[in-house]
């Protein structure tokens, strides 16, 4: 081809000059196609014999065989999750002369619900019209013989059996392990359909969700013989799935049990860590639900109830339910003091049972009218003073009362293995500001020392915090998975190292601190709760507020219902203090005073832990009858100005009197 | 007032009639080939009306899209062009950050109402680029404009091959390449270009994804591995052989009844009409091809202006590709890549940008070079 040298488009000559580049390029796509052609004439002539045959003899195909799913045991080997051979109804819409006639036949054998028709509808539609759709789960017995009598009229209808999911104990793990559901089209699009086929069911909820790719396994396949219909006539090899791996929790069941019974039913939620590594002994939501109905598909009824229950029992409050935390705050804080240098243990606050900022005319209250005196730190913690907190948060500032507390993990995931865990609420001026117009206010700060205000936290978060303290600063994500097995191996631990270096630089630090709460329940809030208790325990009692308050009045109704109905109660402690290994958080969500209504379920939680670990526990010395019947009044009034050391085992445990959030520091 | 609008209307439709818009041997050709497809479709899904409707479906909205385009002149496409490739571009980019990963790759963008792969859109702004930018310049094109239409080619291809789409990619680069050629590039810089391009296969390897390799290492030998990549390669065969020189027949193929051959309503598509129309069927579909391609490049050399030119002969080749690469697949020849047959394999947004792309052809047919 000529090189064109002008310096102006001469288009009539690119014309041409395409014209040949086009009929070259046709030419050129003409040989490939020919080419194709080619290639075709070589498979469909010369071969043809050759794969005729082959197509003859095309009676093997890989079939896919699911995987068992990995089983769940607690820590002791107890089984929480297993696999149950049961039988379903499958129905191949080809060979099937009348869908309709069909569907209204067989409800007289095997009775169907209207939810089942649904689901078997909707598959249909997705499927191929020679591919097998599950029509009905789970078959009883009855259904399997009575099915087995009239199948003669039911071409394309089968029975077949495979593994489904079971729950021995039913609610009891509910919100830990989850459950599993049958696969919808939703998940069809998430998941790797190669490693799934087969496969009826996914992990929905809890562990079964969050370890799904542990517990799945590999699907293996076998190679089958079919008939010109394409149906199976016999196997011919076999490579068989390698199941998906077993989860040993940290829990142990007779813990998680007695910390369950020990709500009695009330709405509220447990966590018991340990220190030493972070792993979960216990963790609660009350009320529960029974996971074994979502396995298999639940009906509308069933769940229409669930969703509808007033105490909502398909809420992991443990994970997911975010309240103040009320004065459990405060040994917390007192940590931050000392290790921030803002306080020495001796130093004293005066008490008079009002604090007011310098220069303001709004004051914050004591619990007791008239306060707690002179006090220092240990004993401020023991007494839970208002005041002596206020004065602290004031002197810390909201930002480093945030960053130190938001280091012990509150605001934020503690990293546990679960998925769809709250955050909660750590009050600082960040926070405000991406909700708020108004700057942040100094009453806010005092109020967020005493655990009130915006604070929201997670029975979760508090354990984990409680657990950081108790091991002495060095924080652990907690871990309800302590180990994972291979089928018929040993299990292996899945190891959790520290996610950072301790949080307390100064050892007397923790000594003052523990100090405090160990006085909280040998004299303080917790005193009546741990009678006879064989370990030394140390605790901090929480009473938050569910409600503002509309005046500056104290309450004189004592009425245990009345006060149920505004407080939250929560208790964390630990034991041993000279070396703890539990740590234990409850929390009620209508409980009267925190020590009185949640302390007694942190020792029961923690009694069942002493006889799981090989300990006894003595009979109790006192009867429970101390926070007595529930419309006594306390014996000790509220307002007695002073309170000895024994009294205060009917005080409140604090109910902070301040200001709430909507007008707290609002001008 | 009805009167004036039925006047109008009288004369749009005379207009229409006198002189058609649109192609009317290309849009037969265009008919025949949906019709096939919606054939060989309803055999291969197993009497799937669903997905009958939804392919309809997706052929009305694309030739919806096609008459629509067919009304906008070249000379306003062009003005466009920059605009529509630096959009598609940059919907690439959005896609490498923040695309849906669907089996393994990259490719989606999910619009809430509907999800789409913008690598598509490129099929058709590739060539319209590489047009625009050779329009203006002087023809045979010097190595400056060589070398950058090779970066216009080159960046969203390097992009759609990382998702990883090598279908895709392939598909891309080739509509630049061919409007590149039709510019007359010269034959002896076309041959060191192309020796350029051999040289680097070797190191192209280096960049591929294992399974990518494996599909190249099972197509030599697909019986080294009879069930993982192999399967697809002989089970294809076997569909394709056992169909001799009629074919079984009309929905009478055991090997995608019997749910032998994987993905035979999409890629492998063609293995179920070579089944069932033996190789007359196939020689008679590629001269429907060879006749839809031929027009193509006849509308290309009857068009206005350069840009038109290499548009309508880049799109009209790269249908081509199509053809080749998923014929070659089919029958063993090429690696397995997501290349669909066009117009016969289910699948909405090959459809309906392949139509789309015959929009912009019908557009340069109606405004083509006035004879004397």
């Amino acid at each position: 081809m000529a090189r064109h040298r002008r310096s102006i488009k001469d288009t009539r000559g690119e014309s041409s000059l395409f014209r040949v580049r086009a009929l070259v390029g046709f030419l050129l796509i003409l040989m490939g196609l020919c080419a194709l052609v080619a290639r075709y004439y070589y498979l469909q002539v010369q071969r043809h014999d050759e794969f005729a045959l082959r197509s003859d003899n095309n009676r093997v195909k890989p079939r896919a065989i699911p995987p068992a799913r990995g089983l769940i045991y607690d820590r002791n080997g107890v089984l929480l999750a297993d696999n149950v051979p049961a039988f379903r109804l499958e129905v191949v819409p080809e060979q099937v002369p009348d869908m309709k006639a069909m569907l209204s036949a067989i409800r007289d054998v095997v009775p169907l619900g209207e939810d089942d028709i649904e689901t078997f509808r909707k598959q249909l539609k997705q499927n191929r019209r020679f591919d097998s759709v599950p029509l009905k789960l789970h078959l009883t017995e009855d259904e399997i013989a009575r099915f087995a009598i009239n199948r003669w009229r039911f071409p394309g209808v089968d029975v077949v059996p495979y593994l489904t999911r079971r729950y021995p104990f039913g609610p009891l793990f509910a919100h830990v392990v989850g459950y599993v559901g049958r696969i919808d089209a939703d998940d069809l699009n998430r998941l790797d359909a190669d490693r799934y086929k087969g496969t009826s069911h996914v992990g929905r909820s809890g562990l079964e969700r969050s370890y799904e790719d542990v517990l799945h396994g590999e699907p293996g396949y076998e190679l089958v013989e079919v008939n010109a219909d394409g149906r199976v006539q016999r196997v011919l090899e076999t490579h068989p799935p390698v199941p998906g791996k077993n989860l040993y929790l940290s829990i142990d069941a007779r813990v998680q049990k007695a910390a369950t019974e020990a709500f009695d039913g009330r709405p509220g939620s447990a966590v018991a860590i340990d220190p030493r590594n972070g792993q979960v002994l216990a963790m609660v939501s009350v009320p529960s639900f029974d996971p074994n109905l979502f396995v298999n598909g639940i009906s509308k009824a069933d769940y229409a109830a669930y969703m509808n229950a007033e105490d909502k029992p398909l809420l992991n409050r443990a994970l997911k339910s975010a309240y103040p935390p009320g004065s459990t705050v405060k040994p917390f804080l007192a940590l931050g003091g000392l290790e921030l240098g803002i306080r020495r243990p001796e130093d004293t606050v005066l008490s008079t049972g009002e604090f007011c900022i310098p220069g303001q005319q709004r004051c914050y209250r004591d619990d007791t009218r008239g306060g707690d005196g002179t006090v220092n730190m240990v004993r401020a913690i023991e007494k839970s003073t208002n005041t002596y907190f206020y004065k602290l948060a004031l002197d810390m500032g909201i930002d480093r009362l945030a960053s130190w507390m938001g280091g012990l993990g509150f605001g934020r995931k503690t990293g546990i293995d679960l998925l769809g865990e709250a955050e909660g609420i750590l009050p600082s001026r960040e926070w405000k500001a991406a909700r708020s117009k108004y700057p942040w206010f100094q009453g806010e700060t005092i109020i967020a020392g005493i655990g009130q205000g915006y604070w929201n936290v997670t029975s979760l978060q508090l354990a984990h915090a409680i657990a950081t303290f108790a091991g002495h600063g060095v924080p652990y994500a907690p871990r309800l998975v302590m180990a994972t097995s291979a089928v018929k191996e040993r299990p292996v631990p899945l190891p959790n190292p520290p996610a950072g270096p301790s949080l307390i630089r100064k050892p007397n630090d923790w000594n003052v601190v523990n100090q405090g709460m160990e006085a909280v329940v040998t004299g303080g809030t917790g005193k009546r709760v741990f009678i006879g208790f064989p370990y030394v325990v140390a605790g901090k009692s929480g009473t938050a507020e569910r409600f503002s308050r509309r005046s500056n009045d104290y309450d004189t109704n004592k009425n245990t219902a009345y006060l149920a109905a505004r407080h939250r109660a929560w208790f964390m402690a630990y034991t041993p203090v000279d070396a703890p290994r539990i740590a234990v958080v409850a929390m009620l969500e209508a409980g009267a005073w925190g020590a009185d209504d949640a302390g007694p379920i942190v020792r029961k939680v923690m009694e069942a832990w002493i006889v799981a670990t090989g300990g006894s526990v003595p009979p109790r010395a006192t009867p429970e009858t101390a926070p007595g019947p529930a419309s006594s009044v306390p014996d000790v009034p509220e307002d007695t100005p002073v309170a000895t050391p024994a009294d205060l085992s009917a005080m409140p445990a604090d109910s902070a009197s301040t200001a709430t959030p909507e007008d707290g520091g609002n001008p | 007032m009805i009167d004036a609008l039925q006047v109008r209307l009288q004369r749009v439709l005379r207009r229409m009639m006198t002189r058609p818009r649109i192609d009317l041997p290309l849009a037969f050709g265009l008919l025949l080939l949906a019709g096939v497809g919606l054939a060989t479709l309803y055999s291969a899904s197993g009497g799937s009306m669903t997905m009958i409707v939804g392919q309809a479906g997706r052929f009305v909205m694309g030739g919806a899209l096609l008459l629509l385009i067919s009304r906008i002149p070249p000379s306003v496409l062009r003005s466009w062009t920059p605009w529509l490739y630096a959009g598609s571009v940059a919907l690439l980019l959005v896609v490498a950050t923040l695309g849906e990963v669907r089996s393994g790759s990259k490719r989606w963008l999910d619009l809430g109402v509907l999800s789409f792969q913008p690598s598509e859109l490129l099929k058709l702004t590739m060539p319209m680029m590489v047009a625009w930018y050779l329009h203006p310049r002087q023809l045979p094109p010097s190595w400056k404009d060589i070398v950058a239409v090779g970066l216009l080619i080159a960046i969203p291809a390097g992009l759609i091959a990382e998702q990883p789409d090598l279908g895709t990619a392939l598909l891309v680069s080739a509509a630049g390449a061919f409007a590149l050629f039709l510019s007359g590039m010269a034959w002896w810089k076309i041959g060191s270009l192309l020796a350029a391009v051999g040289a680097m296969v070797p190191v192209a390897w280096h960049f591929l994804h294992e399974y990518q390799r494996n599909r190249v290492r099972t197509l030599l030998d697909p019986e080294s591995d009879p069930l993982g990549n192999g399967w697809h390669i002989i089970q294809s065969q076997i569909a394709v052989g056992s169909g001799g020189m009629f074919g079984r027949g009309w929905q009478h193929g055991t090997q995608s009844r019997l749910d032998f051959l994987p993905e035979h309503t999409t890629d492998f598509i063609f293995a179920v009409f070579s089944e069932e129309f033996g190789l007359v069927g196939v020689a008679a579909l590629m001269l429907l091809y060879a006749f839809i391609i031929g027009r193509c490049l006849w509308i290309a050399m009857e068009a206005r202006d350069t840009y038109s030119r290499l548009l309508a002969g880049a799109i009209g080749m790269s249908f081509f590709v199509y053809v080749f690469v998923n014929g070659g697949m089919v029958a063993g020849m090429l690696p397995v890549v997501g290349v669909p047959m066009p117009l016969v394999s289910y699948g909405g947004t090959s459809a309906v940008s392949l139509l789309t792309g015959f929009g912009v052809l019908m557009s340069i047919h109606a405004n083509r070079k006035v004879h004397d």
